[in-house]
């Protein structure tokens, strides 16, 4: 078991003759993920690494029935490739790309919710179910099949702490990039729950970073809901007030709100194991499930 | 991105909000001179953005040209948490009934708009929110049609307007609620919206930034742009597409991705350093940007030592290891290095960095153990 995308997800990527979409269409096609259909405006009749290419998402999901799609375009033109996709009534929609305006992802994730669909990103590496879909930019190799599911709002770092993991013996049910954005479709909590109603999942890894309160909602999340061990990680410890680190939605408010402090005392406070460090995470997955 | 107050009000008026943003003076005698054209009481103030310039003596009354004169040799010069004014804005005199706070912002943990208006004007919002949060009344901005009228005249009888008042605060809020859509805002704010003794609405200080993601659509802007020398380095890097934000520390600290960057910021300290700098590469780590970062970096005097981060993913550890051999190569750098390269390729690319003389392991702990001893040695 895994949540949101397996070996049942029949993917389509939007933008992709770009080069971007066209390089990880090459790597995902490679790791095994069911690659049905590519979109790109004017590419009709080209293939992407043996992948069919069509002018429209409208022409694409008659033709090849996908249910999940990844967008590759520039930000300039991605919030329309959501709306195509969530119009289109594809159900789930990842968006890799960085540098979306606020302004314009407000009505998108209105809008999704409207539909009934789900979006997750912007700004995001995806997401992976080791063995059966990469629907991402990661690296597939770093990851294996097993019991803790991880869901992070970083990059890197998350294939820093994937990597200790599988070092450690500590497969994953699936690896989720929720994204480094102000607005993102898919929050902790809608992972979470996921998660907990999973039961392939035996343990949760959250990896999160200074900014806004999402991590203190899902602290507020798994006090009420979740039942199966949580171990955290926060980065940005040594972050000062009031400057964007890297990521849009990686700020400490000039009030002093987002703070990491903040939010590892929201997390322990739930029960949850925060790690001083990338590397003790799988150690506190283990102490949880109790394993030697 | 951040811009200055007179310029904030300019903004403000093109949209039909009434402000006093008085005249730019860079010396005394433009102070005197300008001071004599309002022909009357004036306020003589630094335009600097941080709160607190009331109590800095940076905001001086003055009841004739001479004594604006005198304010401005006072306050010109002065400097301001770490910031050294070098104009001040010289505005009439207005005789202040009630002071308001409006401003509008996102609300994240909504991902909705939110106008925040307030009838404890002149206060700083985040003071009011920790002290009397029921002071503060809000209204989402509907992500498809915008705010609407009644929630404008709702807030003002919120606030305990009389009837004939809110029309003219209505006016405001929709205006200011117009001005942060349509020019990509991450924050407008009038603090303090005023009435004044003859009930005339005034926007007296403002202040708006904009989403740096965004100015495409207003290329216009970038000739706005209020910036310190740090604020210029930030910018030049994210140019060729480097996050860098400058910090007080001794160890440099170059990696690749932002979680990962604060992450190694965060082990650096929990080995007892402290980190000089936040430095994203991106994601190639090609051996122009790691050349870029070394010059960023470097740039600071107080460097004594430098970590290089790298988590091949897609990018394989052997390039990025030729990438980092070539950049040394280009840019000279005095201080040591040490380089964590785990990931893809990994093995490859430390065999590589061995060849060329650097310290190269495998994991971030070792690697910030490292370096802290380097720059202590």
């Amino acid at each position: 078991m895994s949540i949101l995308v397996d070996s049942n997800t029949r993917l389509l990527v939007q933008g992709i003759t770009g080069r971007e979409g066209s390089y990880h269409t090459g790597q995902i096609v490679e790791y095994g993920t069911n690659v049905v259909a590519g979109v790109t405006p004017g590419g009709k009749g080209k293939t992407v690494a043996g992948v069919p290419v069509f002018n429209t998402l409208n022409e694409a999901v008659a033709e090849t029935q996908p249910n999940v799609s990844i967008i590759y375009v520039p930000a300039k033109f991605a919030p329309d490739a959501i709306y195509e996709a969530v119009d289109n009534g594809i159900p789930f929609v990842i968006c890799i790309t960085e540098g979306i305006p606020v302004m314009d992802m407000a009505p998108v994730y209105a809008y999704v919710k409207l539909k009934g669909a789900r979006l997750l990103g912007p700004n995001c590496p995806g997401i992976i179910t080791p063995g059966q879909a990469k629907v991402g930019i990661m690296p597939g190799f770093i990851h294996v099949p097993g019991p803790v599911g991880l869901v992070s709002r970083s990059g890197t770092l998350t294939y820093e702490v994937v990597d200790a993991l599988t070092q450690a013996g500590l497969g994953q049910t699936t690896a989720v990039g929720i994204g480094g954005d102000p607005i993102i479709g898919t929050s902790f909590v809608d992972v979470l729950e996921l998660f907990e109603n999973d039961p392939a999942t035996k343990a949760i890894v959250m990896i999160g970073e200074i900014g806004g309160n999402d991590e203190e909602t899902a602290a507020e999340f798994i006090t009420a809901k979740v039942t199966k061990p949580v171990v955290g990680f926060i980065a940005g410890q040594t972050a000062p007030p009031g400057k964007r680190m890297g990521h849009a939605g990686a700020i400490i408010s000039g009030g002093g709100a987002g703070t990491a402090a903040d939010k590892m005392k929201a997390l322990e406070a739930a029960g949850v194991a925060v790690a001083d460090r990338p590397s003790a995470v799988p150690g506190l997955v283990k102490a949880k499930l109790n394993y030697a | 991105m951040n811009i200055h107050e007179y310029q904030a009000a300019e903004l403000l008026a093109r949209y039909g909000i009434p402000t006093n943003p008085g005249t730019v003076a860079t010396t005394p005698d433009e102070v005197e001179q300008a001071a004599a054209n309002a022909n009357g009481v004036v306020v003589v103030k630094a335009p600097v953005r941080s709160g607190g310039r009331g109590k800095a003596g940076a905001v001086k009354l003055a009841k004739s040209a001479a004594e604006a004169r005198s304010a401005g040799e006072q306050i010109l010069g002065m400097d301001i948490r770490g910031h050294t004014v070098h104009k001040v804005l010289v505005a009439p005199g207005v005789s202040i009934a009630r002071e308001f706070y409006l401003g509008v912002v996102l609300d994240r943990p909504n991902r909705k708009l939110v106008v925040m208006a307030s009838a404890e004007g002149g206060v700083e919002i985040e003071i009011v929110a920790k002290e009397s949060p029921e002071k503060i009344r809000t209204a989402h901005i509907d992500p498809f049609l915008g705010l609407h009228p009644y929630q404008a005249r709702q807030l003002g009888f919120e606030l305990g307007l009389e009837a004939d008042k809110v029309g003219g605060f209505a006016d405001i809020v929709l205006k200011l609620a117009k001005l942060y859509q349509e020019l990509d805002a991450t924050l407008a704010e009038i603090n303090p919206l005023i009435l004044t003794e003859e009930g005339k609405w005034l926007a007296l200080d403002s202040k708006v930034s904009f989403d740096e993601n965004a100015l495409f659509r207003h290329p216009d802007f970038e000739e706005l742009r209020d910036m310190n020398e740090e604020q210029a380095t930030e910018l030049e890097a994210r140019r060729s597409g480097i996050s860098f934000v400058k910090l007080d520390g001794n160890i440099g600290c170059i990696v690749n991705g932002a979680g990962l960057a604060m992450a190694t910021m965060d082990a650096v300290k929990l080995h007892g350093g402290e980190p000089a700098n936040f430095l994203d590469v991106g994601g190639g780590a090609s051996a122009d940007q790691v050349a870029k970062a070394f010059s960023l970096v470097t740039a600071d005097p107080n460097v004594k030592a430098i970590l290089i981060n790298i988590f091949g993913g897609i990018t394989r550890g052997d390039i990025v290891a030729h990438g980092i051999a070539e950049a040394m190569g280009r840019v000279g750098v005095t201080v040591p290095i040490v380089v964590r390269l785990s990931g893809t390729n990994a093995e490859e690319g430390r065999a590589i960095l061995d060849e060329n003389g650097l310290h190269a392991v495998a994991t971030m702990d070792e690697a910030a153990a490292k370096v802290v001893a380097a720059a202590a040695a």
